[in-house]
């Protein structure tokens, strides 16, 4: 038993240092990159016309709780459809990463995004990976303060630009972007920007992998669903290893067939599958927990299989199950299971009823409440009242009038006070009194009747069932 | 893990227990460690900004000046005062109390700047009479009037019916709350013998169609329009009563002060009735709001009052 009691109990950082690779899975990602990039960047800056809001067709208008998306307008009592989304994303989680593992982490989440970019901005300035080594090891003189200022000023102000597009989804954008530059924003937003700045760059340019491997929490719960049928980035032990393990190729051990031979395996033990790794791992050590599953280390040891003349395929989306097998088939995406199918019937269910609730939303809400403090007064000549609150959202981009009648009672039983026309201001919700006054008998035998709200431009009625209230329950 | 590891080393502390239990070391990284000595530093700074320890009966405030909260309060007799405090919820409590009061300004401005009549025909203007009316309606008139308006027999009228004692315009209504009211009714003891009393209580019970003796009722009217007793010069000739004095309307179905309604038996009635007759009512009391409410404030209220709840004419 070794005796390690000295063991630090704290790990000092090592900062990762990664090499660039070409491949299928960087192409993969750059091509992310730049999809996501440029709709998160220029989609605030889409013009639409609108009426009772700025022209922006993305925006989160916070003051009049209204967000609007190109057609859409989301009010707060449309808060179910977030509810909705956020089932559909985690379904949609559940579904990939059963099926090919942490594909969010490698491919779309924002933090791989930014501190991706960011090592590009490194490689970039600073040079390739020995570059970048050796100028971490060498004496600060003017190349080194130069490049490492340099790449950390670009980073803050990629971070800055991605804070004010931030910002820019909750306000008109180019009046945003004025006021901050012309020092004449207000302080909510200096500060909203600056907090996201300084988050940016402190994740994407700083913390890194740090993220990952200590602060997330997708990462630790993707990992659970990891099955033994799910396709995850593996190296392939028993051809890498062979029977007396990996070596470089040396003379006699160049060609396939001489390492069979001599009972090699194929890893040639070049160590790029690990310079590549951005969060520092060595693949051949088995599936890891800090492995985002980005794929470069495939595109780095497929580059070294071509240029020794190996297959490819050393480290390949593989499943456990298949790597075990005796009878290995070539790895595919084993979507026959259960889990997998009863994921995507719930994605598809709530993604179709989500779209049907967006699709035949009304312009117009209303609701009735009956005033229940008293339940009901009795009038001086007997007759029996009812108070009600009658309440009117206008989702129409334009001023509405709206018109209260009933049905089942006498229509001269509605008592509208002063206000006969509900004039709604566009994208208003408006409360109104409505009375109900009943002759005794009539009361007596009238349970429910209906409120008909009429909007009066388009001659649409909407009806609201509600319950009347007289002595008789209370006698 | 780092990119110089080569092999799968699952370090342990090196303590064992039980022969073969070891524990795993899988080290915080270090920079964890500073973001909890930041926490330190955030202490001591809060507790320069902030009240942090109890000392004794008191505790300490903060630097003083550093980190001050201003506002203004308004004193029971309607004065106004700056007041300047350390950080403290109440303080804060109030600048958002102040920022509030900031914001409801236009619009009670706008109540005070109309009619009656075009306040209560401008619907969003209403939106606002009804939740600020509501509030000060549960702040001042719900103790007596309930939380809805709709009163309590024997003690304070409903004010969702239509009927007003006291008149139900806006003007009646706002006269009732700048001056509050008084309402009494003299004791009749002394004045009717027993069976006048209960003939008196035939006939107003047989006002508004509650069931009576119809003799007696009749022996009643008289009683009611003769002036020993002299009920009509309070109650009209018509027994509609006097919105001038509050006098009640006996031939309607409303009863504030006898529970005719309450009354399940004729007997009941008659009594509830008759016990009122023989010992009048001095308990109609409705406080001065005038200098108590700001005038903007007893306009909505009477806005609130005449439409929100209800049967204002
Ligand atoms: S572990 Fe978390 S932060 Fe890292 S890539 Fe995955 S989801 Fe993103
Ligand atoms: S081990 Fe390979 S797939 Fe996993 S994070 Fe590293 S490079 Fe990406």
């Amino acid at each position: 038993m070794p005796n390690n009691a000295d063991k630090s109990l704290y790990q000092k950082h090592i900062p990762i240092v990664t090499r660039s690779v070409k491949g299928q899975f960087r192409t993969f990602k750059t091509a992310v990159m730049l999809l996501a990039y440029s709709v998160y960047f220029l989609l605030p800056w889409l013009p639409w016309q609108r009426v009772s809001a700025a022209s922006q067709a993305i925006l989160f208008d916070l003051t009049t709780r209204r967000f609007f998306i190109f057609d859409l307008i989301v009010y707060p009592q449309d808060i179910f459809w977030l509810a909705m989304l956020l089932f559909i994303a985690a379904a949609l989680l559940f579904f990939v990463t059963g099926l090919v593992g942490r594909a969010w982490c490698g491919y779309f989440c924002f933090q791989t995004l930014w501190s991706d970019l960011f090592i590009q901005i490194e490689h970039l300035i600073q040079g390739e990976r020995p570059a970048r080594l050796r100028l971490k090891k060498q004496d600060w003189n003017l190349e080194k303060v130069f490049k490492i200022s340099a790449s950390h000023a670009l980073m803050i102000l990629v971070s800055l630009w991605t804070a004010i597009t931030f910002a820019c989804y909750f306000s008109y954008a180019p009046s945003f972007v004025t006021d901050f530059f012309s020092g004449t924003g207000t302080s909510g937003g200096y500060f909203a920007v600056l907090v996201l700045t300084v988050l940016t760059y402190m994740a994407g340019g700083v913390a890194r992998e740090q993220i990952c491997l200590y602060a997330c929490p997708y990462a630790r719960f993707q990992g659970v669903m990891y099955e033994a049928d799910t396709l995850a980035v593996t190296y392939d032990i028993k051809r890498g290893e062979g029977l007396k393990g990996r070596t470089i190729p040396i003379q006699g051990l160049k060609t396939h067939e001489e390492r069979v031979a001599a009972g090699h395996g194929d890893c040639i033990d070049c160590g790029f599958c690990v310079q590549v790794c951005p969060t520092g791992i060595d693949i051949r050590n088995g599936l890891q927990y800090q492995c985002i599953s980005c794929g470069l280390c495939i595109d780095a040891c497929d580059n070294i299989m071509d240029s020794v003349g190996y297959p490819r395929g050393l480290i390949r989306y593989d499943s456990e199950r298949n790597m075990a097998s005796e009878t290995p088939h070539a790895p595919k995406v084993m979507w026959k299971r259960f889990k997998v199918i009863g994921y995507a019937g719930a994605l598809l269910l709530m993604t179709s009823v989500l779209f049907y609730n967006i699709g035949t939303r009304s312009d117009t809400e209303v609701n009735v409440q009956q005033v229940r403090q008293p339940l009901f007064v009795l009038l001086s000549d007997g007759r029996v009242r009812n108070r009600y609150q009658i309440h009117i959202v206008n989702k129409t981009e334009t001023e509405q009038t709206y018109q209260v009648t009933v049905k089942h009672i006498p229509k001269d039983a509605l008592d509208m006070g002063n206000i006969p026309e509900i004039t709604v201001r566009a994208g208003k919700a408006l409360a109104v009194n409505a009375k109900i006054n009943l002759s005794y008998e009539l009361a007596e035998k009238t349970h429910e009747f209906e409120f008909e709200i009429t909007q009066v431009s388009t001659g649409e009625k909407m009806e609201l069932e509600t319950s009347f209230n007289s002595p008789r329950e209370h006698d | 893990m780092s990119q110089d590891n080569k092999k799968v080393t699952t370090e342990t502390t090196g303590h064992v227990w039980d022969e073969d239990l070891q524990e795993l070391n899988n080290p915080l990284p270090r920079w964890w460690i500073w973001g909890f000595y930041i926490t330190f530093a955030f202490a001591l700074i809060y507790w320069l900004f902030y009240p942090a320890w109890p000392i004794a009966n008191t505790y300490t405030k903060g630097v003083p000046g550093l980190n001050n909260v201003t506002y203004v309060a308004t004193k029971v007799d309607g004065t106004q005062e700056t007041k300047t405090t350390h950080w403290n919820m109440r303080s804060k409590l109030m600048v958002e109390m102040n920022e509030l009061h900031k914001e409801q300004k236009p619009y009670f401005d706008k109540v005070a700047g109309k009619s009656f009549e075009d306040v209560s025909k401008d619907a969003e203007l209403m939106q606002f009479v009804n939740s600020a009316g509501k509030t000060l309606f549960s702040d001042n008139c719900a103790p007596c009037h309930q939380a809805g308006g709709q009163g309590k027999v024997k003690f304070a009228p409903n004010l969702t019916d239509d009927y007003w004692q006291y008149g139900g315009t806006y003007e009646n209504i706002q006269t009732t709350i700048v001056g509050g009211r008084h309402g009494v009714m003299p004791a009749f003891k002394a004045i009717l013998s027993d069976a006048e009393l209960t003939e008196v209580s035939h006939y107003v019970l047989s006002l508004s169609g509650e069931p009576h003796n119809a003799a007696a009722a009749k022996l009643g009217d008289a009683i009611f329009h003769g002036d020993k007793a002299g009920c009509y010069a309070c109650h009209g000739v018509e027994a509609k009563g006097n919105i001038a004095m509050g006098s009640a309307n006996l031939t309607d179905k409303i009863w504030l002060w006898p529970d005719v309604l309450g009354a399940k038996t004729p007997e009941a009635k008659l009594g509830e009735v008759k016990t009122l007759i023989y010992g009048g009512m001095d308990k109609g009391v409705m406080p001065v709001w005038e200098t108590r409410l700001k005038p903007e404030q007893i306009k909505l209220l009477t806005v609130y009052v005449h439409d929100s709840l209800g049967g204002g004419k």
